[in-house]
């Protein structure tokens, strides 16, 4: 449920660095399970800019609708168009083909302040007490 | 401040199936178990199972029952067949809608009556005031807490039923009832409910709650929660008291015509009729909304920049594949084909005005 390939942030996103400097950007899997059937996603274009622990857009569900945060800095350079026609792919695989954005990051020293699986993980424990 | 949950008798079944359980008028109760769209979607195409034990079940009984019940509900009671059931509300005295109630005639001096969870605490003392006014002989005996009640909705529920136990359901009409057996219990079984679908509401014994769930459950029904009831009973069209209707609203307002006896007298039966006469301000619709984005409750309506109503529930309806909302508008914007827009935070969506409901059954009632 929560790969160790990527860094998270206490807003329950997800990033996960690709070749060069481009990153993927999603929600995890305790996310979608606590906001339920998503059913639209707000989500700025490619081409716009996104600040580190910043509002980036929001998501919905059938429950309530919830600001989203990007856990990095940097430039859309692509943006999900499947999981935007199809809002349960967020929940079916949050951390796979429901990814939402793809930022070219402007400084990826950011990922270092970022949990590691290990770190999100107990953080997702202590929450939960 | 940490406030203290009823737990009905099945809240011990919800958890150990791992339902995510939420506070919902003073009670601990299912939101979903699997997600609020698949619940939806196993109750319009075969059966689902609803824990609505925390709405009141109260019984009333005594000579003058009848009339009673035809002072405080909209409906008719004492023409009310044994064995048959009525949709009805219990207004104040300027017609504002106290609760929405199911009431089913047990004897010739008895009915038992389904209100509302956060209202049985208004609806009982309203019953005690008329009582002591007015109807000495009638009793109220709150039978919430001995006896479990599990909504199971779906076409696929008359043979579910029948093969569950000795209720021949294939002899039962819409808003009649039947007393039998269910997975060996006995059962109060009506067939009502408050999905738009086919099915029965269950009244047990609140220590046999948890087998006949079980029982239900192995044949085929799908645990659903209070989420996917909200759905399911918007998209039929119903309205939820505390979002669509309360005691602000009349049932002229509401659309609710249907369901009041203008020509008998009942508490706020002149209100009512002076409101049917003029014609109110305000009418609840059914509301198309484009795009995704959903219409809530409190959102303004529109109509060319300026505000004329507000959204009571809204959502996303997986039976239609739209998001659709009700709410009430000014009278002469109400009718169908209005078009209408609503603030969604901020952005405008177009809003159409359809005749409820969005969805209708197939199969006659």
């Amino acid at each position: 449920m929560i790969p160790d390939d990527r860094k998270y942030s206490k807003e329950h996103e997800w990033v996960k660095l690709e070749e060069g400097s481009d990153a993927l950007v999603g929600i995890t899997h305790f996310a979608q399970d606590q906001l339920g059937d998503v059913v639209y996603l707000d989500l700025p274009g490619a081409g716009a800019r996104v600040e580190q622990f910043a509002k980036l857009g929001e998501i919905e569900s059938v429950k309530a609708v919830s600001d989203l945060f990007s856990p990095v800095s940097g430039e859309i350079v692509d943006v999900n168009q499947e999981a935007i026609d199809h809002p349960e792919l967020v929940n079916e695989d949050p951390s796979g083909r429901g990814w939402l954005l793809r930022v070219r990051l402007q400084d990826p020293a950011e990922l270092d302040v970022l949990l590691t699986a290990e770190q999100y993980t107990a953080f997702l424990e202590e929450s939960s007490h | 401040m940490a406030e203290q949950l009823n737990r009905t008798p099945l809240h011990g079944t919800h958890t150990s199936l791992n339902a995510r359980m939420v506070p919902f008028a003073g009670w601990d109760m299912p939101v979903q178990y699997t997600g609020i769209l698949a619940e939806t979607r196993a109750v319009r195409s075969n059966a689902g199972l609803f824990d609505v034990s925390h709405m009141g079940r109260l019984d009333i009984s005594g000579a003058d029952s009848a009339a009673f019940l035809d002072w405080i509900v909209t409906h008719n009671a004492a023409n009310l067949r044994q064995g048959r059931a009525r949709y009805a509300l219990i207004c104040n005295e300027s017609g504002g809608i106290i609760d929405d109630t199911v009431y089913y005639r047990v004897a010739e001096d008895r009915y038992l009556l389904v209100c509302n969870a956060s209202n049985r605490q208004h609806v009982v003392p309203w019953m005690h005031r008329w009582i002591a006014e007015r109807f000495p002989g009638v009793s109220v005996e709150d039978r919430t807490e001995a006896t479990a009640m599990i909504a199971f909705q779906g076409p696929a529920t008359p043979g579910l039923l029948a093969a569950a136990g000795d209720v021949d359901t294939s002899r039962m009409r819409f808003f009649s009832y039947a007393e039998g057996n269910v997975a060996s219990r006995p059962a109060f079984v009506g067939r009502t409910g408050y999905t738009g679908e086919d099915g029965f509401e269950l009244i047990v014994d609140a220590g046999d709650a948890s087998h006949v769930w079980r029982t239900l459950m192995e044949a085929g029904a799908a645990p659903c929660g209070l989420g996917a009831r909200d759905v399911l009973r918007l998209e039929a069209g119903l309205s939820l008291h505390g979002n669509d209707i309360d005691t602000t609203t009349t049932p002229v307002e509401a659309c609710l015509e249907r369901f009041v006896r203008l020509d008998k007298e009942f508490v706020g039966a002149d209100a009512l009729r002076r409101q049917n006469e003029q014609g109110p301000a305000r009418r609840l619709v059914g509301l198309n909304v484009q795009g995704r984005s959903l219409a809530r409750h409190g959102y303004p309506i529109l109509h060319q920049g300026s505000q004329v109503g507000t959204v009571t529930s809204g959502t996303q309806s997986p039976t239609l594949d739209r998001v659709v909302a009700m709410g009430y508008v000014f009278s002469e914007l109400a009718g169908a084909g209005s078009m209408l827009q609503i603030d969604i935070r901020g952005r405008l969506a177009e809003a159409e005005v359809v005749p409820l409901p969005f969805y209708t059954r197939d199969v006659g009632r």
